[in-house]
């Protein structure tokens, strides 16, 4: 679609505007990190951030969600939460975007959740494009989402002065009614792409091999040595799965008051690395040993996702190699198991 | 707690999908204990809807405040009369405060869920059930089934184990399948007591008393996950191809739809593909069994 323009000077009205008629969230500067808020004042709107700790979903995906209130005296009536709540998130990068996309076909899917699906409908989002590498963490040229060719109603590109605003989707031509903007001229559009493509060397391959090789090389690598090393290191915090922006397990559990009559069921955000998450009635886990638990994660994260949902279940984030104590991070681990593969020949 | 249900079946409502997460109110019409551990709680859907399960399907059971609890269904949707029965071990929370529960008692119920026997397959087929311990109710659902339709079938045989002659489960039902004439049933137990004249040994001691037609055979297993290694060799060592033998495995199904992650056994979400598959399906995956 087309391409216009919002002068930087003028991005404090915009997002006034909007807040007239939508919830604004973005990243704010928050002990000397970042962070997804609700915005209340448009100065606090940070959107040349490194990155945040926690990912965007949890506009759509809360850590602690309710699924319905009930009261035990009514007859056990039970009410299901209102959604209503119209959304604007700015300053989602890109490997947010392609984990955002991982969710909506995951919820989207089979049975479709109400919840989610509900959410995200009213949430429309305002992406950026990233310059520079947050981090020496990060690995989004490798795992092919340093840009977004969709996933966005709006999608920024800092310009110095001004920010290039690509148009996503007819929601995003709506809000950019809220914004003083122009039609971009052949000069600018000349400057856009100058900057795209300054800002590709920038960015690092970091993974050793194509990440199409990802998958199989998982699957080559089930019996690797690597993953005992990781269970005697992993200290099971499960740090790694709540940053990450493609997890979405979660656990349903029911909430009561102290009147023991009225009450809630939740799903709050689980984890796949804590000690009971496989384990069934009669107390067997199928995930007994740390070392199991991380190499479930990592076959989920470049295999098991794939083969189930038909997208990389890994945007590059680096989330979760920042969040670790004990410096397990994917690249690590896929370039281990590659060099195992590669110069060892180990199984 | 649902209002309303233009459904026949609790199975046709729960593809709402609005209504994923929402339970519907069942009554206890009755409740049977079989030993210390295990009960049997028949239950009766409002408005007279069914369940319109398949058997090998489960239900996720609530009890709000406490929780909610994936438990599969034991009676056979040939004899549900407008309710169905869970038999539901003392195990958790959710099952604790179950066995509290006395008839007029209400209960939350979403389901079914899961991929559950393909019984048509099965017809024309003599089907050699082996059941170990509490892998009985989920069975017995499927056993009931055929014995309903027995013309439809081969050779009916029942190979079932428990770990002492008390948790051998349904005996009454046990009694009646054995003096059927169309049904072959063993019974054997790890440990006797002093009353108990049967066979004594794990199940697969079971395998070599029955001869069987290999080609025309379909294995059914459903028992506590240590069980399966030895059941599967004992099937193939029959002859069973790996396409005919079924399995349900348990999982901690939080959600019943695919999205929790709890029971996934490497890229299978077992709540929407199984808890039953062909062994041929799962084989590789070494987190299955």
């Amino acid at each position: 679609m087309s391409l216009n323009i919002i002068k930087k000077k003028d991005l404090p009205d915009f997002v006034r505007r909007l807040s007239s008629k939508f919830r604004i969230g973005g990243p704010v500067e928050e002990n000397g990190t970042y962070a997804f808020k609700v915005i209340e004042d448009p100065n606090d709107l940070k959107l040349d951030y490194t990155t945040t700790i926690l990912p965007p979903k949890k506009f759509f995906l809360p850590i602690k969600d309710t699924l319905f209130e009930f009261d035990k005296g009514g007859n056990g009536k039970v009410q299901a939460p209102s959604l209503e709540q119209q959304t604007v998130v700015f300053g989602v990068h890109t490997c947010d975007v392609h984990a955002i996309k991982l969710l909506d076909h995951v919820f989207a899917t089979g049975h479709i959740d109400p919840y989610y699906t509900s959410r995200r409908k009213q949430t429309f989002i305002i992406s950026i494009e990233c310059l520079n590498p947050c981090d020496e963490n990060s690995f989004c040229k490798s795992m092919g989402t340093l840009s977004a060719e969709d996933g966005y109603d709006l999608h920024l590109t800092d310009l110095g002065d001004y920010y290039a605003v690509d148009i996503g989707s007819d929601a995003g031509k709506d809000l950019l009614q809220y914004a003083t903007s122009t039609p971009a001229s052949n000069e600018e559009i000349k400057k856009l792409n100058a900057v795209i493509s300054e800002k590709w060397g920038r960015f690092p391959y970091r993974l050793d091999f194509d990440v199409n090789d990802l998958p199989s090389l998982l699957n080559m690598s089930m019996k690797s040595p690597l993953w005992n090393e990781l269970g005697d290191r992993c200290l099971a915090c499960a740090a790694c799965t709540n940053v990450c922006p493609t997890c979405f397990c979660f656990d349903v559990k029911d909430e009561i008051e102290l009147d023991f009559q009225h009450g809630r069921r939740v799903r709050i955000w689980d984890s796949c690395q804590l000690d009971e998450f496989a384990t069934i009635g009669d107390g067997h886990n199928f995930r007994k040993s740390r070392a199991l638990r991380q190499r479930h994660r990592f076959m989920r994260k470049g295999k098991y996702i794939l083969e189930a949902h038909n997208y990389l279940g890994c945007v590059g984030c680096g989330r979760c190699a920042r969040a670790c104590l004990v410096n397990i991070t994917p690249i690590g681990v896929f370039n281990e198991l590659y060099r195992q593969k590669e110069v060892g020949g180990q199984s | 707690m649902i209002a309303n249900l233009s459904s026949t079946t609790l199975a046709a409502y729960g593809e709402t999908d609005n209504h994923l997460f929402m339970p519907v109110t069942a009554r206890i019409t009755k409740v049977v204990p079989l030993n210390e551990q295990n009960k049997v709680f028949t239950l009766e859907l409002p408005d007279g809807i069914s369940l319109g399960h398949k058997p090998g399907q489960f239900v996720e059971v609530s009890i709000l405040g406490v929780g909610e609890a994936p438990i599969s269904v034991t009676s056979s949707p040939s004899r549900s009369n407008g309710t169905f029965e869970l038999c539901v071990r003392k195990v958790g929370d959710v099952t604790g405060a179950l066995h509290k529960m006395k008839v007029g008692d209400t209960v939350g119920v979403r389901g079914p869920f899961g991929r559950g026997f393909p019984i048509e397959k099965f017809h024309g087929k003599d089907i050699l059930f082996a059941p170990g311990g509490l892998g009985l109710p989920p069975l017995r659902s499927l056993i009931n089934q055929v014995i309903d339709e027995r013309a439809r079938f081969g050779r009916v045989i029942i190979l079932y184990g428990a770990r002492n002659p008390d948790e051998l489960l349904f005996k009454d039902e046990l009694k009646e399948w054995g003096n059927r004439k169309d049904v072959e049933l063993l019974l054997t137990v790890d440990k006797g007591d002093e009353n108990w004249k049967g066979h004594v040994g794990v199940i697969t001691t079971l395998f070599k008393e029955i001869s069987i037609y290999p080609r025309n055979t379909i294995g059914v297993t459903v028992g506590p996950p240590v069980m399966y290694k030895f059941v599967l060799m004992e099937f193939l060592g029959k002859g069973l191809s790996e396409g005919n033998i079924y399995l349900s495995l348990e999982r901690r199904m939080k959600c019943g739809v695919g999205k929790c992650g709890h029971c996934q056994i490497h890229h299978i979400y077992s709540c929407q593909s199984g808890p039953v598959f062909p062994y041929s399906e799962i084989k590789g995956l070494e987190e299955a069994l």
